[in-house]
């Protein structure tokens, strides 16, 4: 085996999800012996393309190819191709060699209980030595940092046939520093022997010490890909950031600036962070890659603010929610009861609801933010996307809530109706709304009067003013060194 | 093992305070002849919750195994002592229908218990055709079978024992029971693993039908002959059965020995409530009281192991 044999190859591969491209173009060859790092903020397409190589998506267009055959799931295993999840894959209800079993269809036979417990045995101490945990035990009993070691040993388990590339996606995220070591330690070793890695990570250093070569991607295309020796912490942090167009950002950001009464205010709960802080009227972006902890802080913010039991005469908070089949919209509702579901209590006479009074504030929302509907009293699933979540804008908005708190709520909507919501918001926070913004685009984020950075569940930079850059965000985003 | 251990001790220990209580309140129980009447009517019970079991280990749940095992009851009864061939003819055929029905619900995302709760009509209409009034009989193998009187242990303890080993092999031990219980632990790992959920739901079925003919056949062999409303009330003793044993409604977590000893349990709680004197007008009730207490003592143990291992 040469050291330049192929063994994934993407060709020109395109995705893309309705309005959204998220591979744009993309080249990549990876060889047997090679650790590539890859990194890239929010949607820079890097949950995409490790579902285009392990084969769980199609490439609309382009091609993928395991030495000389096409991609699909079965190719991509039988080319081993094994993937590490960010989200654990693991069955809980199993046991770790009931996991192992499901895992690998070739561990079959009589006493397959026996082989995996071994097997899985010699894994777990190959690459974390002095661990303690037993192949016995159900996956549920075990710690997050314990399933995530078993996840990486199913992965790397040789049954009879040796793992080529290994794809690991923020493998040391639920790792302490020790053990973080030792797979890096591990994956070293298992390169040297003629194995592949890709290696996602938001730690920049383990990034830098552990790669052969780094791909940077940026929109949905590989923006960089050299060897590791070529890149520094800053400069990877550069170019994971765009040409700006500084100027027209400046001039986007709202003028306002938040008065001195603070709203809102929260400590710092984990050891490094920092409090956080909303003052009347502004405009307050939580950033940082997605899944640092940002919707908690939105959840936490709420919860203080609501009783979970009785329902309050006044809502001081209202909640956008990102996910909007999932915990916005009701589907069977029409515009109108959606657009008013929040505020009926103050539409209300003698406890039951006044529809009048409903139908003139849905008319004024529908015009204030051009709801694209011939009829409010259609249903909400008539609207696109991008209308649907003007509803909820709206929702928000019409009742009497002081704060608006937004869980990434701009998700997969067209540019138009962006810059419409933008310009609401921006007059709703003059005239003394507060918004706690988590987005995870950067144009939105480079809105906000001040930024939030998040990283590992605390804040970790604020930023304001002028300050508020795409490059110092990412900075704040990425650790240079390991947690 | 830890968790496997600690599942089935709750319905262990509520078995044996209730056979003491039993004991205490009959002592004329305490024998051969007396453990095999307080149990023999636990063996299609068991049987049943089995099958219950299956369905739910797939997060599925079977709201037609009442009549199912009515139905497969009166195909036995009518059709088995004379032309033997075409009731296993039908029993095979039946199987092949729930093989179906996990195929299509899996396919379409259709949920499971809409689906049974309208096959149960089904069933329960098939089972009229074939016996219109109570009747048949049952083959002599039959009722050989269900009385036989094995030296040491009753029948029907023999039965359960058997019944439980057999059944934790098949959805414990073997790897098609562990892709079973992976489809309702985390179904989409199963599928990215290379793992038809199709089929495995499909055979998941096709396994709860095969044990809830035994059901059928069972009571039948008890009770010498069939009607089609006769094992109506299984479909929430089953599901009742399974949640005792220490099984859950979604999440693959369940146990075979742990059903069955809660089968047992459901059957001599009745027993238990009749030794009492409590008029069969509030057996049902007291019924329902003493699972709530169990399943109030789970939730305590559990609340206080989640504790201890938070600290």
């Amino acid at each position: 085996m040469s050291d330049h044999d192929t063994v994934v190859s993407v060709k020109d591969v395109r995705v893309q999800f309705g309005a959204v491209k998220a591979l744009d173009g993309v080249d990549l060859e990876i060889f047997a012996g090679e650790t590539i790092g890859l990194v890239g903020h929010n949607g820079a397409g890097k949950s995409t393309i490790v579902n285009v190589i392990n084969g769980a998506l199609p490439p609309h267009e382009g091609a993928v190819s395991y030495g000389a055959q096409d991609s699909t799931t079965k190719v991509a295993k039988d080319n081993g191709v094994r993937c590490v999840f960010q989200e654990l894959s693991l069955f809980p209800n199993l046991t770790i060699v009931e996991n192992a079993r499901l895992m690998h269809s070739d561990l079959g036979g009589w006493n397959w209980r026996k082989t995996a417990a071994r097997l899985m045995r010699e894994m777990l101490d190959e690459i974390f030595p002095n661990n303690s945990i037993q192949t016995q035990s159900a996956v549920g009993e075990l710690s997050i940092a314990e399933r995530q070691m078993v996840e990486i040993a199913i992965k790397f388990l040789n049954v009879t046939q040796a793992p080529k590339l290994v794809i690991l996606d923020e493998p040391t995220s639920s790792l302490d520093a020790t053990l973080a070591e030792q797979l890096l330690a591990h994956v070293r070793r298992y390169v040297s022997e003629g194995g592949s890695v890709l290696f996602i990570s938001h730690i920049l250093g383990e990034i830098l010490s552990t790669s052969s070569r780094i791909v940077v991607m940026k929109d949905g295309k590989i923006v960089s890909s050299k060897p590791a020796s070529e890149f520094s912490v800053q400069s990877l942090v550069e170019t994971m950031g765009s040409v700006v167009k500084k100027s027209e950002r400046k001039s986007a950001r709202s003028a306002v600036q938040g008065s001195e009464q603070t709203v809102l205010h929260i400590p710092s709960g984990k050891a490094g962070g920092l409090d956080f802080n909303a003052t009347r009227g502004e405009i307050v972006g939580l950033a940082g890659l997605g899944g640092h902890g940002q919707t908690e802080m939105l959840l936490d913010l709420f919860n203080k603010h609501c009783s979970n039991w009785v329902p309050e005469k006044q809502q001081n908070v209202a909640f956008v929610a990102g996910d909007r089949s999932l915990n916005g919209t009701f589907p069977l509702w029409s515009i109108l009861r959606n657009l008013t579901v929040s505020n009926v209590r103050a539409l209300a006479r003698f406890a039951t609801i006044d529809a009048a009074r409903e139908d003139i504030q849905a008319d004024e929302w529908k015009k204030r933010i051009e709801i694209r509907t011939p009829d409010i009293d259609n249903p909400i699933l008539s609207l696109s996307g991008g209308n649907q979540q003007k509803v909820l804008f709206a929702r928000a908005l019409s009742g009497e809530a002081e704060i608006v708190l937004m869980d990434d709520p701009m998700r997969g909507v067209d540019i138009g109706t962006k810059q419409e919501v933008y310009n609401i918001l921006q007059s709703e926070a003059v005239s003394g709304r507060t918004f706690i913004w988590y987005s995870t685009e950067m144009d939105e984020v480079c809105l906000c009067n001040r930024v939030y950075v998040f990283r590992d569940g605390a804040i970790v930079a604020e930023l304001s003013g002028d300050d508020v850059t795409e490059d110092n965000i990412l900075a704040a985003s990425f650790s240079g060194v390991a947690a | 093992m830890k968790g496997f251990s600690a599942r089935l001790l709750i319905p262990v220990i509520s078995l044996a305070i209730l056979l003491c209580a039993v004991f205490y309140l009959q002592p004329r129980t305490m024998s051969y002849l007396g453990l095999n009447l307080l149990f023999n009517l636990a063996v299609p019970i068991a049987l049943a919750t089995i099958a219950q079991m299956i369905i739910m280990s797939v997060n599925d749940l079977d709201l037609s195994i009442g009549t199912f095992v009515s139905f497969a009851a009166c195909v036995t009864a009518a059709f088995m002592p004379e032309t033997p061939l075409l009731a296993i003819a039908i029993l095979l055929a039946a199987i092949a229908a729930y093989a179906v029905l996990g195929f299509v619900i899996t396919l379409q995302s259709l949920p499971s218990i809409v689906v049974t709760l309208g096959m149960s009509f089904v069933w329960g209409g098939l089972a009229v055709l074939i016996l219109p009034s109570p009747g048949g009989q049952a083959p002599d193998w039959l009722r050989s079978i269900m009385t036989v009187k094995p030296p040491l242990m009753p029948m029907a303890i023999v039965a359960s024992i058997i019944i439980a080993l057999v059944s934790h092999f098949i959805i414990m031990r073997t790897t098609f029971g562990v892709a079973i219980r992976g489809a309702g632990g985390n179904g989409r790992s199963l599928v990215r693993a290379g793992w038809s959920l199709l089929k495995i739901k499909a055979a998941a079925y096709a396994l709860a039908a095969f044990f809830a003919i035994l059901s059928g056949m069972a009571l039948v062999g008890l009770t010498t002959a069939a009607d089609a409303n006769i094992a109506l009330r299984y479909t929430l003793l089953s599901i009742a059965g399974v949640i005792l044993g220490g099984g859950e409604f979604v999440g693959g977590r369940v146990s075979p020995i742990g059903a069955v000893v809660g089968a047992l349990t459901l059957t001599l709680a009745a027993s238990f409530l009749s030794f009492l004197h409590i008029s069969p007008d509030w057996q049902i009730g007291a019924q329902g009281a003493i699972l709530i207490v169990v399943l109030g003592l789970r939730l305590i143990f559990n609340f206080g192991k989640r504790k201890g291992s938070a600290s």
